[in-house]
């Protein structure tokens, strides 16, 4: 019985040392959101393109993408080509100009095209913060029922793509 | 020269960024700021995790001090700003993190472990002075 306690000591250490190692090589920058499970929060924005009023109740009844973007955003740019191609591939994106300017957001929209179905302009960042959203781009998964079911901090690409779309139930 | 020149510019860029980090803020009372201080230097920045939001220049960071600034002086409770960040950015956002089931072991945790510690050796002592009685 007292040889027992001997190993006390061991068996901390290899449970330790499991529990250490499944949590290497994650992403440490992952943060889960808060909005996973809800709705969409209430919002009542302007359209870029013609200038309308849009709240939540606007939004698509099908599963779509909420995606944050914003010409000042470096890897926005490198997104773009990738909503385009979902675009084609008839997935509905929402784009919200985050903390833009509309000029420049026209522009963007007029020389690299349009994947968005609406965009809504949230020029204070306001939206921004009910979603949770830390920078752009950050995309959200909404199923039909209107609950987000998924975010994706950064870039979304090809690679990361298969893992998104499996949301989009 | 170069070298100097370098060193110039990254000093320069330095005191930008600690000049980025606090806006300029009027308060209603001395209360309020007192409040704002305490508040931004207890939420984390949810983009840049090590820092809190008074030290951090990110876009958010300047966002959510503003935000901060703006319910305090609107009269909301400390507990009501915290709420209102934590249900945007989870509980993530507390350097402080809030007593539940889910922090129950980080709260208590150390203090269970100075317990066993604590009998352990009281156990170990009791059976020394045992064993030494029996031999004298």
């Amino acid at each position: 019985m007292r040889k027992l306690l001997f190993f006390i000591p061991l068996a901390v250490f290899l449970i330790l040392g499991v529990v250490l190692y499944l949590q290497l090589g994650k992403d440490t920058q992952y943060m889960p959101s808060v909005l996973v499970g809800k709705k969409v929060p209430a919002f009542t924005l302007v359209s870029l393109q013609d200038d309308q009023v849009y709240t939540h109740q606007d939004l698509p009844t099908a599963p779509y993408l909420i995606n944050f973007w914003g010409t000042w955003c470096p890897a926005c740019h490198v997104e773009h080509p990738f909503l385009m191609a979902l675009a084609d591939s008839g997935v509905t994106i929402i784009g919200i100009d985050y903390k833009d300017k509309k000029d420049l957001a026209e522009q963007w929209l007029e020389q690299k095209g349009n994947p968005y179905q609406i965009v809504l302009m949230d020029e204070m960042g306001r939206f921004g913060m009910d979603m949770g959203v830390t920078g752009a781009p950050e995309t959200f998964v909404v199923d039909g029922s209107g609950v987000v079911v998924y975010r994706h901090q950064g870039v979304v690409n090809a690679e990361n793509w298969p893992d998104i779309k499996g949301y989009m139930k | 020269m170069r070298c100097i020149k370098g060193i110039f510019l990254l000093c320069g860029m330095w005191l930008s960024l600690s000049a980025v980090a606090q806006e300029e803020m009027t308060f209603r009372t001395e209360l309020n700021k007192t409040r704002y201080q305490s508040l931004v230097e207890e939420l984390r920045c949810p983009k840049c995790q090590n820092q809190n939001l008074a030290d951090s220049g990110s876009g958010i960071a300047v966002d959510l001090r503003e935000q901060v600034y703006q319910m305090i002086e609107q009269g909301k409770t400390d507990q009501e700003i915290v709420d209102y960040m934590v249900a945007r950015y989870g509980e993530f956002v507390l350097y402080r993190p809030q007593h539940s089931t889910a922090t129950f072991l980080l709260w208590y945790g150390p203090f269970i472990l100075l317990g066993i510690g604590l009998l352990a050796f009281i156990f170990v002592v009791m059976t020394n002075r045992k064993r030494q009685g029996r031999a004298l």
